[in-house]
């Protein structure tokens, strides 16, 4: 694979987490607890909608055959999606939404810290606006999983559900392929599995402090970095592209 | 409006004879353009009145979400998806100032909204329509928005201040929703044939119902006369809906789009289009329940609300453990 393309797939990891886990959260609008997570996720929705512009943007200039972020996110079948399978899961209950984005957010501001120092300028760029973001998104995703842990019986029980159902889509995080490596090679991305023990560090404090256990490393589904998914992403799409494949050429 | 047919209890208007010298300051209040602030001495049927119109209002904002909301996850590019979501994100916020203006006359947020999921308190007509295609968001964004403006503006000059700084600041953001909802129409009818005919098709389903939001001709009601004395409306209904059409129908010719109504004729002698009756028999239809949407509209809210109940009594639940820990610490 050479450095090119390299880049290409591994932009297209960074746009695709945003864009799918966007997606997920702008479902909620409307039907969310009380009219101030209605406001707050959707911020946090459009924060990642903005990140997805930027990363597919690039990926597409980089790959240089004329695609843009729109035809990369409205144009692509579920195989050519290279986003985590942790960020296609359904919202769930909204203890399910809170431990899907607070084990993102933790893991995404880490990755973020350290492509802020990536070689490539244009990806330190778009890192360090990221991170100003996300760090707010953690400590918003962290705040809940305690208020949740540590508030009612109910949501005691549903937050801990919440923690032990997804935890397995967690490793793949933290797995390094030739794409990763490649990165590491041209000074862009970390070793992803130094980002496991500091990920591990604030899992453990949080559920410390939220009466929460955390479940024992097992075994880690892995697939969606390389366009093997749940059968969930097929119906985000179906939904996401539903105008651009019913209307091709159209401009909106 | 966002609020429709605002009952004020009254049934007649006093002259300044019949009042009491508390009633006769207030409105010598009102009709000097002063503010009225939570804590002065209101009339009950005032404060009543607003509690219903404001709650109206706020209602409305809430359950407008979801038509619009009906099409977050299918806008045709990410730039419409991040214009839409900020949009019913709004919706949300307006909802907010709104519940908190009618907090200031002494209602509590929760018990607006149990009105609202009991099916007592009203909203707005037009949200009991479906949004069946993409034009649909771009034709509410032009149409609803727009005729929403109308009453809102001059609203931001209204008695009560609360209600008034919060129309200020919402009227800012809906403006902006206009020019996007009218830019998403412009796109439509420039674009391929399917897309003009797209948005010929939402124009012909939401022209009549946005003429409804103004409500019936109140010419002749005791409780328009009441509320405009109060300065708690502004304009009548057959004003709105006149300046509303005056200002959409060039609008509509420049996107050469055709408004359905065989009636519409510019009139010279007036200064005005001259415009078809509205269909009033569907539009108290709908306020009673009957609408297309209105069952799947009150359903939605309330299953919302109602799942989301474990979700703030945690909050709730957390918040007193924290503030009891804090509480054992300084102790």
């Amino acid at each position: 694979m050479s450095g090119q393309d390299a880049l290409f797939e591994y932009l297209l990891r960074l746009g695709d987490n945003t864009l799918i886990l966007g997606h997920r959260l702008s479902e909620w609008c409307g039907h969310s607890p009380a009219l101030e997570e209605d406001l707050a996720l959707s911020n946090v929705a459009l924060d990642l909608i903005g990140q997805t512009q930027l990363w597919l943007n690039l990926a597409g200039e980089i790959e240089g055959k004329g695609r843009d972020a729109d035809k990369l996110a409205y144009l692509r079948d579920a195989r050519d999606f290279r986003n985590l399978l942790l960020v296609e899961q359904p919202n769930g209950d909204f203890a399910a939404t809170m431990a899907r984005q607070f084990y993102f957010d933790a893991w995404h501001y880490l990755l973020l810290r350290e492509l802020t120092g990536a070689k490539d300028g244009r990806i330190a760029e778009i890192a360090a606006k990221g991170l100003k973001e996300v760090t707010y998104h953690l400590e918003r995703s962290r705040d809940w999983v305690l208020r949740l842990g540590d508030g009612t019986e109910e949501s005691h029980r549903r937050m801990q559900a919440a923690v032990d159902d997804l935890w397995m889509y967690t490793g793949e995080m933290f797995e390094s392929d030739e794409v990763d490596e490649a990165m590491m090679r041209d000074c862009i991305g970390p070793d992803l599995s130094s980002l496991r023990e500091p990920w591990l560090g604030l899992m453990r404090a949080t559920a410390d402090e939220a009466t929460l256990t955390l479940p024992q490393p097992g075994w880690a589904q892995r697939g969606g970095k390389r366009g093997m998914h749940s059968e969930h992403l097929g119906y985000i799409l179906a939904d996401l592209q539903f105008l651009q494949r019913a209307y091709p050429n159209a401009t909106w | 409006m966002y609020a429709q047919m605002v009952k004020t209890g009254v049934d007649h208007i006093q002259s300044k004879e019949e009042m009491s010298p508390e009633e006769r300051a207030f409105q010598d209040r009102v009709d000097q353009d002063i503010k009225i602030e939570p804590k002065e001495w209101m009339p009950e049927a005032y404060r009543k009145t607003l509690i219903r119109q404001i709650s109206q209002h706020a209602h409305s904002e809430i359950i407008g979400m979801q038509p619009e909301g009906n099409w977050i996850t299918r806008a045709p590019t990410l730039e419409r998806k991040a214009i839409l979501l900020a949009k019913v994100q709004d919706e949300a916020g307006h909802g907010l100032y709104l519940y908190c203006a009618a907090e200031t006359l002494g209602v509590s947020r929760d018990e607006l909204m149990e009105q609202l999921n009991s099916g007592k308190a009203k909203y707005s007509s037009i949200f009991n329509y479906p949004t069946l295609t993409w034009a649909d968001i771009g034709a509410i964004g032009w149409l609803v928005d727009g005729a929403a403006i109308m009453n809102q503006v001059p609203l931001q000059r209204c008695s009560y201040g609360p209600y008034s700084r919060a129309m200020i600041r919402i009227c800012k953001e809906e403006s902006f929703h206009q020019r996007q909802g009218y830019d998403a129409m412009t796109k439509l009818a420039r674009g391929t044939p399917e897309q003009k005919q797209m948005a010929q098709d939402a124009l012909n389903r939401w022209w009549w119902p946005s003429l409804m939001m103004f409500g019936p001709s109140d010419a002749e009601s005791v409780h328009s006369a009441q509320s405009m004395r109060w300065k708690i409306k502004i304009n009548s209904n057959d004003e709105l809906r006149q300046k509303f059409v005056d200002q959409t129908v060039p609008q509509a010719e420049y996107l050469g789009l055709t408004v359905p109504d065989p009636d519409l004729k510019w009139n010279a002698e007036r200064g005005h289009y001259d415009f078809g009756e509205v269909n009033w028999d569907e539009f108290y239809q709908v306020i009673a329940g009957n609408g297309p949407c209105n069952r799947d509209r009150l359903r939605t809210r309330v299953k919302a609300y109602e799942e989301g109940r474990w979700v703030r009594d945690a909050a709730d639940a957390y918040a007193a453990k924290k503030a009891a820990r804090t509480k054992a610490k300084a102790a």
